[in-house]
């Protein structure tokens, strides 16, 4: 057989593709780095317990104080309330999408999950503003409706569409020779869903609400918007600070070790996303394996 | 013919759209406690046929059937029947080996879990039940909890079996059961086969005409979507009354 040689161009052509995937990979890198070296001067001065720990956040106060306690529980709480919320409606969406639904109306609720995914954070955090804080504020006779409540029910609408999805394409890569036997042996198309055909997408599933939940943590336009933006300790009416919208509100009046902190607070939140890609990564692989 | 029909079949025509048509005109009675083989070339209708028989065919999007099925005297298609009730008394075993991914005990206890079984010792028995009466007990027994994925084509093919037989079926449908098999598995699935006969109607479809002169009592022979010829094994293999029969079972047909 004759050896090939490549051409000219094909051999620029593969340098430039390396040189395009190598610059992603430089901006995470760089990305880190200045992460790390900008949040670890702040933890140094005020010490990692105290700053995770610390349920005091008085950045500008005569003696500044820098707990994050508040932000971080709030995002969690944030986070673990929208996908209390919005995995279960997510997750039978998708059932529906996947099993139920006749083929023309799945096509018609699947585009429109899928815009779902497509609509900006502002636009939520809008008509979160503009509607859902005061009709929780009328609801709940509350004297303000912004807080944790409506930034939970904004996040849960906004991780529907990735748990929407991510379920669907797991239930439809179940093999349908399950389901048939479930069938054949008398279980009802419901039970076969339930008891064969989730158990067997439970990978893929709890990989959607593994990415629900880092959207939820990472989210920041919307949730400034509803949540009200107090450093407090998270109640569900109370105005609350996430991790992001910290940064967000704060980053544009801080000077010293308050801009310091708030690189911290990037860096933990940063920290916290890896967790949860590490997380899906692993989920990923189980359903595969 | 002597035996009562269990399975008695009227005019069934099956279309998969509206030019496709898989059966036609079939007319059969399948007698209680024998071992019924369908055997034909590809695309003969015989897998179709035994769909029908627990209405299996029905997922098929687009489907039609008309005729008539009666099982012990009731018409399966009529409206009125419960589905799922008709699938619990005529079980299936699929050509590719089945088992959910799940353990072993768990394969075995869907059934009856699903028709509302819950009491733990009665699951018990009946799980021991039927892997004993699938012939898989003695392989399985020290990992029932064990995932039934990890088992051999064949366990996992004898495991399908024992699932089919928890629900307590009255017949049962093999398609093309031991196709994906080894030799030796399929000898034990035959066996077994033979084993099962004393107490449930058997239909099996095959490609293996040796299979069919082993373990039926009768055969029918499809070609086209029709019912060609249908008698004692004996009789169709030795003395065939079809031409076409004749034609197929001596491997002159292309």
């Amino acid at each position: 057989m004759m050896r090939r040689t490549p051409r000219p161009l094909e051999r620029l052509m593969g340098l430039f593709f390396s040189a395009c995937g190598l610059t992603a990979v430089a901006f995470v890198l760089l990305i880190s780095l200045y992460l790390i070296l900008a949040g670890v001067p702040a933890l140094r001065e005020t010490g990692l317990p105290d700053f995770l720990l610390g349920r005091q956040w008085s950045p500008t106060a005569q003696r500044p104080e820098f707990g994050i306690a508040p932000f971080l529980l709030t995002s969690v709480y944030g986070a673990a309330g929208a996908v209390l919320l919005g995995a279960p409606i997510g997750l039978l969406c998708a059932v529906f999408l996947a099993k139920t639904a006749p083929p023309r109306l799945a096509a018609a609720v699947r585009p429109a999950v899928e815009l779902l995914s497509g609509i900006p954070s502002v636009v939520y955090g809008l008509v979160g503003m503009l509607v859902l804080v005061p009709a929780v504020r009328r609801c709940f006779r509350l004297p303000d409706g912004a807080g944790l409540f409506s930034a939970i029910l904004v996040l849960a609408v906004m991780i529907l569409p990735s748990i929407v999805s991510v379920s669907e394409a797991a239930l439809r890569a179940v093999p349908p020779e399950y389901e048939a036997a479930s069938l054949a042996l008398g279980a009802t198309q419901i039970e076969t869903v339930f008891r064969v055909t989730l158990p067997a997408a439970s990978g893929g599933v709890a990989a959607s609400v593994v990415l629900g939940v880092g959207r939820a943590i990472g989210e920041a336009m919307a949730v400034l918007m509803v949540a009200g933006n107090a450093a407090n300790m998270p109640s569900l009416f109370k105005s609350v600070k996430f991790l992001t919208t910290a940064i967000a509100s704060e980053m544009s009046y801080s000077s010293g070790l308050h801009r310091q902190a708030l690189f911290s607070i990037a860096l933990v939140l940063f920290f916290f996303i890896m967790l949860v890609n590490v997380l899906l990564n692993r989920l990923l692989k189980r359903k595969g394996g | 013919m002597s035996e009562p029909a269990l399975l008695s079949v009227r005019n069934l025509e099956l279309w998969y759209a509206p030019a496709v048509q898989a059966l036609r005109g079939v007319n059969i009675d399948l007698p209680e406690r024998q071992v019924t083989a369908l055997i034909g070339p590809s695309g003969c209708g015989k897998s179709t046929f035994l769909k029908t028989l627990d209405r299996m065919c029905d997922l098929v999007p687009g489907v039609r059937v008309s005729g008539s099925v009666r099982y012990r005297g009731k018409e399966i298609y009529d409206p009125c029947v419960d589905v799922t009730w008709l699938r619990k008394q005529i079980g299936m075993v699929f050509q590719k080996p089945t088992p959910f991914p799940m353990s072993i005990y768990d394969n075995v206890a869907y059934g009856p879990r699903t028709h509302g079984v819950r009491d733990r010792p009665r699951l018990d028995a009946v799980v021991e039940r039927s892997l004993r009466g699938a012939a898989i007990w003695d392989e399985v027994k020290d990992r029932l909890k064990k995932s039934a994925l990890a088992l051999s084509g064949g366990q996992q093919q004898r495991l399908c079996i024992a699932r089919a037989l928890a629900v307590e079926p009255d017949v049962l449908l093999m398609d093309e059961a031991t196709s994906a098999l080894d030799p030796i598995s399929t000898s034990k699935i035959e066996e077994l086969i033979a084993a099962l006969k004393q107490r449930y109607t058997i239909v099996i479809v095959t490609h293996n005409m040796q299979q069919a002169t082993r373990i039926s009592d009768k055969c029918a022979f499809f070609l086209a979507g029709e019912l060609i010829e249908f008698g004692d094994t004996t009789q169709l293999f030795s003395l065939p009354r079809d031409k076409r029969t004749e034609d197929y079972i001596t491997g002159r047909f292309g």
